[in-house]
């Protein structure tokens, strides 16, 4: 009975090790990204990846969390590539010597999503700002992300800008759900609340229920995506050749067309800057 | 009602993603529980039969860590496993193997402690005979493991049902990244946070009926072996 | 031939106490080689305390206990013993893989332990179960294979505890048979029964045990002819030896 314990230790021993080597060998051709939640959840990244895959023969890996975690890991040096929507957090990281330039990728905007009843009446208001001071005012059920992502970074400075603090209401009309914009999405759903959501999720979301889009246009509803090499000087075994590629291709003609051509159900989720 | 059939349809039009997703759950379950009970069940059985300052206490940490929270072992790991972490180097984090670990990590305290409570029963029978016969403390160990076989097997589908249901620890070490990461549970959530709800409850059915099955093989096998007293 | 009486096994004021209950009083009694001596008494009056602090599966909280080796010198060295319990305790694998463990316990190597095995298995007449799982055998058998498993060690001393306790006459009589027999072999046997027919087919020796002290320690004519004590007296007679804190009482027809 113990040497067929001892032939099973062995092989499992020699199965790891060999599964270690393997992913060893293939170290060259992949690339690790770290992106937010929003983008992944939108499905752009579904969409354009295996084409930059085809072209170069990288492949690239996504992890997808808020932008506050996205950012933490590429300063740990997990990633090689950043590639998140707040642009002052990610001036902060290169500034902070763990990323090497910011390239503007594409961006769309935020929206103001609420429910079909819409209690706090702010449906077609151009002025986001004063939609959230009708919202507090009327004491609407509000979510928020409540994390460190860039929509939640939005959502603050629109507080900001209305001189209200949100943070007093928590637990009465304001609500954090510290998660992804999606659950955050199931959630307003469920208590027929407002949330302030970038488009790409919303577009991509199938459970919406009761829920529309009741404010956008305002120009501070702007959501810029940026991507950013991690700093190979802070972080020596970046893979800053194959990292730069994919900002090359993703600013590049290529890139910015099949980013423009993205839809769902006919509707466009990204605009490119390139004209 | 309509959830669920919706789930049940959309399953079977989905394509062979959804077996790679399965395979690689199993894979990287399978391989932490097998590490676990190597690890667990002399661990378990060890302190059970052994006399040592600090036993008492290795008795209720084991217990405790049972309840250990996958969210905070995925944590743990993903420091350690960090680039910036002391095993950085291994350059292991957000893959299958990081996954194997973090898991094994997770239910190496269940199966030790259940072991341990299983050893416990069995040295009540069979000590006085052991003694007489002049067993070593080491020798004691090995026999009462092997003679508990079928009860340990139920501390082992315990870490198993652990393993293939947490999605914290994976989540953070893996990443759930398409193709390379991407496990049942972490699936769930990533279609729960797409809005996805019946896909998404079409996975948990499949992840329930492949516990229900592995559940129930082992039961088979076991009732057929102690019927033919293997 | 004369059999110079060696000595085997000596207590010297034994004292056993558990959860403050002195259950071994102040017991001192000598064991020499050759008879088989059966420790006889009601229940709970100490007999499988006696055995197992014999055996060394419990120490004594007072006394002394001494083994001698085969010249009758005292030794401090383990002396090769075995025990039989009223439940057999067998390992869930085959009869003979049972007997094997015991022996390779012991140290010996595959080939001497499947010998011997054989031979032990043979010698109770149970090697048409060998490859069986031990634990669908009968009681009985499983007890004779207990038996077995204690013969295989070739033990000095070998200590059996009630062992007939829970088996049917007939399993009982094949228990004796083998019991008579490892005695003929040359070891030495010192048991515990509260059956008196059984205690006057297999007793040489006699020790009458009450309520942890040896009230009578005779050989087997004598004891049974008539004992000197007067618990012992009331205990053959089939009365019920009952105490409470401060007496014991005899109750009788």
């Amino acid at each position: 009975m113990s040497k067929f314990l001892n032939f099973i230790i062995f092989f499992f021993s020699i199965v790891l090790i060999v599964l270690s080597i393997s992913s060893k060998a293939q170290s060259n051709d992949y690339i690790t990204i770290a992106s937010t939640t929003s983008t992944r959840d939108s499905g752009l990244f579904g969409a354009i990846l295996p084409i930059f895959t085809k072209s170069s023969g990288i492949r690239v890996r996504v992890i997808a969390a808020g932008t506050g975690q996205a950012i933490k890991i590429a300063e740990n040096g997990d990633a090689d590539v950043l590639f998140v929507h707040h642009k002052e957090s990610e001036q902060s990281f290169i500034n902070a010597g763990f990323g090497v330039k910011r390239y503007d990728v594409m961006y769309n905007d935020f929206v103001v999503i609420g429910p079909n009843e819409d209690p706090a009446e702010i449906s077609g208001f151009n002025d986001v700002v004063k939609a959230f001071i009708k919202i507090a005012k009327t004491r609407s059920v509000f979510l928020s992300r409540g994390d460190d992502s860039g929509t939640y970074k939005k959502e603050q400075s629109l507080w900001l800008a209305g001189g209200i603090d949100a943070s007093k209401y928590l637990g009465s009309w304001y609500r954090k759900t510290g998660s992804g914009m999606g659950a955050t999405l199931n959630i307003a759903n469920a208590m027929n609340g407002y949330s302030l959501a970038d488009r790409g999720t919303w577009l991509a979301f199938k459970n919406k229920k009761q829920l529309k889009v009741l404010v956008e246009g305002d120009p501070r509803l702007h959501n810029s995506y940026g991507a950013i090499l991690v700093n190979p000087k802070r972080h020596p075994h970046v893979k800053s050749e194959a990292g730069q590629k994919l900002i090359n291709w993703l600013i590049s003609k290529e890139g910015q067309n099949s980013i423009k051509a993205f839809e769902i159900n006919g509707k466009k989720l990204f605009k490119s800057y390139l004209n | 009602m309509n959830v669920f059939l919706d789930a049940i349809s959309l399953l079977t039009t989905t394509d062979s993603n959804l077996l790679s997703i399965v395979g690689l759950s199993l894979w990287v379950s399978l391989i932490a529980v097998f590490f676990a009970t190597l690890i667990g069940i002399p661990l378990g059985a060890a302190t059970s039969l052994y006399e040592f300052r600090g036993r008492q206490f290795l008795i209720v940490l084991l217990n405790a860590l049972m309840g250990l929270p996958p969210v905070v072992v995925g944590l743990i790991v993903y420091l350690l496993l960090s680039r910036s972490g002391p095993f950085g180097v291994l350059g292991l984090l957000f893959s299958p193997t990081a996954m194997i670990i973090a898991q094994t990590i997770l239910i190496i305290p269940i199966i030790a402690a259940l072991s341990r409570q299983i050893i416990d029963h069995l040295w009540i029978e069979y000590s006085e005979q052991l003694l007489s016969l002049g067993a070593t403390s080491y020798r004691r160990m090995k026999t009462l493991i092997w003679d508990g076989r079928f009860s340990l097997l139920t501390a082992v589908l315990a870490g198993f049902g652990r393993a293939i249901a947490e999605v914290g620890a994976v989540m953070i070490v893996g990443g759930n990244i398409d193709h390379v990461t991407r496990v049942m549970t972490t699936s769930i959530t990533l279609e729960v946070s797409r809005g996805n709800l019946a896909l998404a409850l079409g996975l948990g059915i499949v992840l329930i009926t492949l516990s229900l099955s592995i559940n129930a093989i082992a039961y088979l096998l076991k009732e057929f072996a102690e019927s033919r007293q293997i | 031939m004369i059999l110079k009486s060696i000595p085997i096994l000596s207590l010297n004021n034994v004292c056993y106490e558990a959860s403050g209950k002195q259950l071994i009083k102040k017991l001192s009694c000598q064991f020499m080689a050759g008879p088989r001596c059966v420790i006889i008494g009601p229940n709970g009056a100490g007999k499988s305390i006696l055995l197992k602090l014999c055996h060394r599966l419990l120490n004594p909280s007072q006394g002394h206990i001494q083994w001698y080796d085969e010249k009758g010198n005292k030794s401090n060295s383990i002396i090769n013993q075995a025990m039989v319990f009223q439940r057999p305790v067998m390992l869930r694998r085959t009869a003979a893989a049972n007997v094997d463990y015991a022996l390779s316990l012991r140290g010996l190597n595959k080939i001497q332990r499947k010998a011997r095995t054989e031979e032990v298995l043979k010698l109770t007449g149970l090697t048409h179960l060998g490859h069986f799982s031990a634990r669908v055998l009968s009681f009985g058998e499983q007890q004779k294979l207990a038996l077995a498993r204690a013969w295989a060690l070739r033990p000095k001393i070998l200590f059996l505890d009630e062992p007939t306790a829970s088996l049917d006459p007939s399993a009982t009589f094949e228990i004796e048979k083998v019991i008579n027999a490892i005695h003929n072999s040359g070891t030495q046997i010192i048991m515990t029964t509260h059956d008196l027919a059984q205690a006057k087919r297999l007793a040489d020796e006699v020790l009458f045990l009450h309520r942890g002290q040896i009230l009578e320690n005779s050989l087997a004519s004598t004891f049974f002819a008539g004992p000197t004590n007067k618990f012992a007296q009331a205990f053959l007679k089939g009365d019920l030896l009952v105490w409470d804190q401060k007496e014991v009482k005899i109750q009788g027809r």
